[in-house]
């Protein structure tokens, strides 16, 4: 019988702290890749949530994993341009540092 | 000579100190993949927090998800990840300035947002099963159903939204033509 790994809640939590650590990551890093890194770490949170739900909802069974599946279909798209852009951007610029990105403030 | 259904003095079950040990190595990763100094290493800690997620979704009876996750996480956005950070360190950046000015109110949200999280995880009803040991697996059958079913349409649509975004990382990561970039002037 086991007390934690049986329920939702312990799941959920999870997620909830991993989609924390990344939005603290999105928000503080000065560098691109690292900011890229943190949105993986989010979307592996939300990834999480809805296998948990549909592990857990009788009703959702099957859903869960067809909507993480087509989650990580669109983060791979996120990813590769994304990190073109910040390749095309490091050509002009010779930084990946997003605070030194004030063309447009000036 | 078998093991003990529960953990000798602690009381936990199998699955318990499995799934424990998956979400700390998870937890752990994702604050070296956030506060490391050396970007290198914290790439190379998303891949270990994707890998403890990959475990997790197995635990949780999705095994198609964690073999995507090993392909197309692990196998195929870390490399791109590790590849854009070798093409885009210089020596001028300095690395020993890894946070913002905005770091103090990031972190006060953040820790806002993961106490939002717990509160409202743990008031809902969510109406779900509670299970003996770990939830057991669905197979693919399940999947495929959704999938193909009341999903066709989102199916596809992310199959040319891949197309699209190959093609689009490919033109803005191309070098520009010579006679193309002569209006910038270096």
């Amino acid at each position: 019988m086991s007390q934690i790994a049986g329920h939702i809640e312990p799941y959920l939590v999870l997620s909830g702290v991993l989609f924390a650590i990344g939005s603290f990551g999105f928000l503080a890093r000065r560098n691109a890749i690292s900011m890229l890194m943190s949105i993986e770490l989010m979307l592996n949170a939300v990834n999480l949530a809805a296998l948990a739900l549909g592990a857990f909802v009788p009703s959702l069974a099957g859903q869960g994993a067809a909507f993480a599946l087509l989650i990580i279909a669109v983060a791979a798209a996120e990813a590769t341009v994304g990190l073109a852009i910040v390749i095309a951007i490091f050509r002009n610029r010779k930084t990946p540092l997003v605070d030194e990105y004030d063309t447009m403030r000036q | 000579m078998p093991l003990p259904d529960v953990l000798p003095f602690i009381g936990i079950g199998w699955s318990d100190v499995l799934f424990l040990l998956l979400s700390g190595t998870v937890v752990a990763a994702a604050f070296g993949v956030v506060f490391g100094r050396d970007i290198i290493k914290s790439g190379l800690f998303l891949i270990l927090a994707l890998g403890g997620l990959a475990g997790i979704y197995v635990m949780l009876g999705a095994a198609i998800v964690a073999g995507a996750q090993v392909l197309v996480y692990i196998g195929a956005i870390s490399v791109l990840i590790l590849f854009a950070i070798m093409l885009t360190q210089s020596k001028v950046a300095p690395t020993s300035l890894a946070f913002q000015t905005q770091v103090a109110p990031a972190a006060v949200a953040a820790v806002l947002l993961a106490v939002l999280f717990g509160l409202a995880f743990g008031s809902t009803n969510w109406g779900s099963v509670v299970f003996s040991d770990t939830p057991s697996a669905i197979g693919t059958s399940p999947v495929a159903a959704a999938l193909f079913g009341p999903y066709l349409l989102a199916f596809e649509i992310a199959s040319v939204l891949i197309l699209a975004a190959v093609i689009g990382g490919v033109y803005l990561a191309m070098e520009p033509r010579a006679n193309e970039g002569n209006e910038e002037g270096e």
